[in-house]
């Protein structure tokens, strides 16, 4: 019973951080129709800023909040630079120069930073087990993860719903060529929501980054996993991109944690420690085909 | 087989031709090359080979991308599969190239049948989506097969055997399948070619430009679509059981996503939509992944000699330095990629003139 509550909370954990991840994605996806790979390459650089913030201030702190702000800028240049010209192009377009955004990022990364992967020291205070019931010990670490992720969705949630920059990012989602007869400043609506994308992807992974090892192409694969989640969700949507990322990351935490027990009856140790984790990747991606089979602009999709 | 070269009157037509010439002979000049000190015999055909593979799975996947407007992102799955028939096979002791390579070609084509009348359902990014989570489905079932080698991969000890043909060991291993492998390029070039130029390829094109008009004249477009998509399985099914023969190695990698995106890269650098594109194209990112390094050194040394020359050698760093940034290549990949996306987007075939379809 431990076990699982223990597990229950890491899969929200999980599905917090990809939720930032995908909520960015999906802005950036439904406003601006613009299929960004290297939106995991920003995520990337999240941890890696934070790394080297966290080692010059002796802070993990400090350095995190040091690594957002640095994480806007880079989104702000890459948007100027490359992303802007490809708003008009197809999608293909997109996948090619974003694929090509990645090669020059992972380089780039091990040309500043060295090939060999960093680990971030956590301060004492965050590295030791939190008491949720006497018997109920809990990383503190991954207890702030999920306070900070809960936090900032329902900032998200406040920012689209309840405010005018909110009811530009809608409107935006719905018709870009209507707001801009409306008199709204297209452009830079887009770099603004291009740089909030990017600082949402460097916090999960500044986040992220004292659990796994900060690593070059660490943003690789967790972005394929961020754009099963939007799929699934539906483009452009944040409520299905949050829906979407509970249920991926609840099914890959679970998936992981019970499945070696539940194939051992079967299996060797050996093959069901292999086949586990193999189990429960390949179920999210059954999920995501079977939603996109049966609703094929995904849960709370409007458009293809 | 005229029509595929035809007409030699245009530039076009003749440096395809003098291309697939040079490609054509190359185990008879190798030779001459290696005796010039120009590079080792051995190592262009090792290289070559697998270009020559690369271009069979990329021209696979033209007929979807470029002629039916299919954005896979998915189709180095058929790559793996069909490496892994052929390793698993090989595994158990079947070496009969005879059974491995139909069985290799004949799933893939099931897998693409299952893939494609799921998938091809969907429209624009969901479709490049699920095409790639059913490649990520088989990656991770690769991962997860813990008898041949998981994550690791399995080494094929022996590669196929047609009837003791093909010969066996040393050079003479490596001149036998480069040889087999253009052929094969040739007979798939050959194929693709009619099938596009056929009433089939027309059906097939008039789908990707509109669907609804072909629909209105009474083509059955999504029975086109899944057509192409099966049979672009199939042959790239093909690639990968040659592959797998060329490495003697098979894992997972070999469908990672981002193999699917190297082929992508390659279809749209050499021009989507043309016969000999992909071919081009393969050509160029395999080459530029090899020589790139060594390319950028002659430039950092001519430009550091340069600046070095106006500026005094102290001012700039030594020449070891500057040629340490010659390891970052992939960064100077990347760019040429978002510039020929932004600025060139007919790909290397556009340069040679009036494109040709087919």
């Amino acid at each position: 019973m431990t076990l699982l509550i223990e597990q229950t909370l890491n899969g929200i954990q999980l599905g917090l951080l990809m939720f930032l991840l995908a909520a960015g994605l999906t802005l950036v996806f439904g406003i601006m129709d613009l299929v960004n790979l290297a939106h995991g390459s920003l995520y990337m650089f999240g941890a890696y800023f934070c790394a080297s913030f966290t080692a010059w201030t002796d802070s993990f702190v400090i350095g995190a909040l040091l690594a957002l702000p640095a994480a806007l800028l880079l989104g702000v240049i890459v948007e100027v630079v490359v992303a802007r010209k490809l708003y008009r192009r197809d999608h293909l377009d997109h996948v090619l120069a974003t694929f090509g955004l990645i090669l020059i990022a992972n380089d780039l990364v091990r040309l500043v930073w060295g090939p060999d992967g960093r680990r971030i020291p956590l301060p004492a205070w965050l590295n030791q087990p939190i008491y949720l019931t006497p018997d109920l010990p809990y990383p503190t670490y991954r207890f702030a993860v999920i306070v900070v992720g809960a936090a900032v969705a329902l900032f998200l949630y406040w920012l689209v719903t309840r405010t005018r920059t909110g009811m530009w990012i809608r409107a935006g989602a719905s018709n870009r060529t209507m707001i801009g007869a409306l008199g709204i400043n297209v452009e830079l609506l887009f770099t603004l929501v291009f740089g909030l994308g990017a600082v949402l992807a460097a916090l999960a992974g500044l986040m992220a980054a004292p659990i796994v090892t900060v690593s070059i192409g660490m943003g690789d694969n967790i972005l394929i996993l961020a754009f099963v989640i939007i799929v699934i969700g539906g483009i452009g949507s944040i409520k299905g991109a949050f829906i979407a990322a509970m249920i991926v990351g609840m099914i890959d935490t679970l998936g992981r944690a019970l499945l070696p027990d539940l194939l051992k009856t079967f299996l060797s140790v050996a093959a069901a420690n292999t086949a586990a984790p193999a189990l429960s990747s390949m179920m999210i991606y059954l999920l995501m085909a079977g939603v996109l089979v049966w609703r094929s602009t995904g849960l709370f999709g409007a458009r293809g | 087989m005229a029509g595929l070269l035809t007409p030699l009157t245009t530039w076009r037509g003749r440096i395809t031709a003098l291309l697939l010439v040079l490609l054509g002979l190359l185990p008879w000049y190798a030779p001459w090359l290696d005796a010039a000190g120009i590079i080792s015999q051995k190592f262009a055909l090792t290289l070559m080979t697998r270009v020559l593979i690369l271009a069979i799975a990329a021209v696979s996947l033209n007929l979807i991308l470029g002629y039916g407007g299919m954005v896979s992102f998915g189709h180095a799955v058929y790559i793996g599969l069909g490496g892994y028939t052929v390793g698993i096979m090989a595994h158990h002791g079947v070496q009969d190239g005879f059974l491995q390579f139909p069985l290799a070609i004949g799933l893939s084509a099931l897998l693409a049948l299952a893939i494609g009348a799921l998938s091809l359902r969907t429209r624009g990014v969901y479709f490049i989506m699920l095409t790639l989570a059913f490649a990520q489905l088989l990656y991770y079932v690769g991962v997860g097969l813990e008898a041949y080698g998981g994550d690791d991969g399995l080494t094929i000890n022996r590669r196929s055997d047609f009837a003791g043909l093909l010969p066996t060991r040393g050079l003479d291993k490596i001149v036998a399948f480069y040889i087999v492998s253009f052929v094969v390029l040739v007979l798939v070039l050959w194929l693709v070619h009619r099938l596009v130029n056929a009433r089939f390829g027309m059906a097939l094109r008039g789908t990707k430009s509109n669907e609804t008009r072909m629909q209105a004249l009474g083509f059955a477009t999504f029975h086109y679509r899944l057509a192409a998509f099966v049979i672009a399985g199939a042959i790239c099914g093909l690639a990968g059981a040659l592959l797998a023969n060329h490495t003697e190695f098979i894992s997972p990698a070999m469908m990672h996503w981002t193999r699917s995106g190297d082929l992508i890269v390659m279809v749209v650098l050499g021009g989507m939509g043309s016969l000999f594109g992909p071919l081009y194209g393969a050509i160029a990112f395999l080459l530029l992944e090899e020589f790139l390094p060594s390319l950028l050194r002659l430039v950092l040394t001519w430009l550091h000699g340069g600046i070095s020359a106006v500026l005094g050698g102290a001012a700039i760093g030594t020449l070891d330095a500057w040629l340490r940034l010659a390891e970052y290549w992939q960064i100077a990949l990347g760019t040429i990629m978002i510039l020929v996306v932004l600025y060139a987007r007919g790909g290397i075939d556009s340069l040679f003139g009036r494109p040709r379809h087919g």
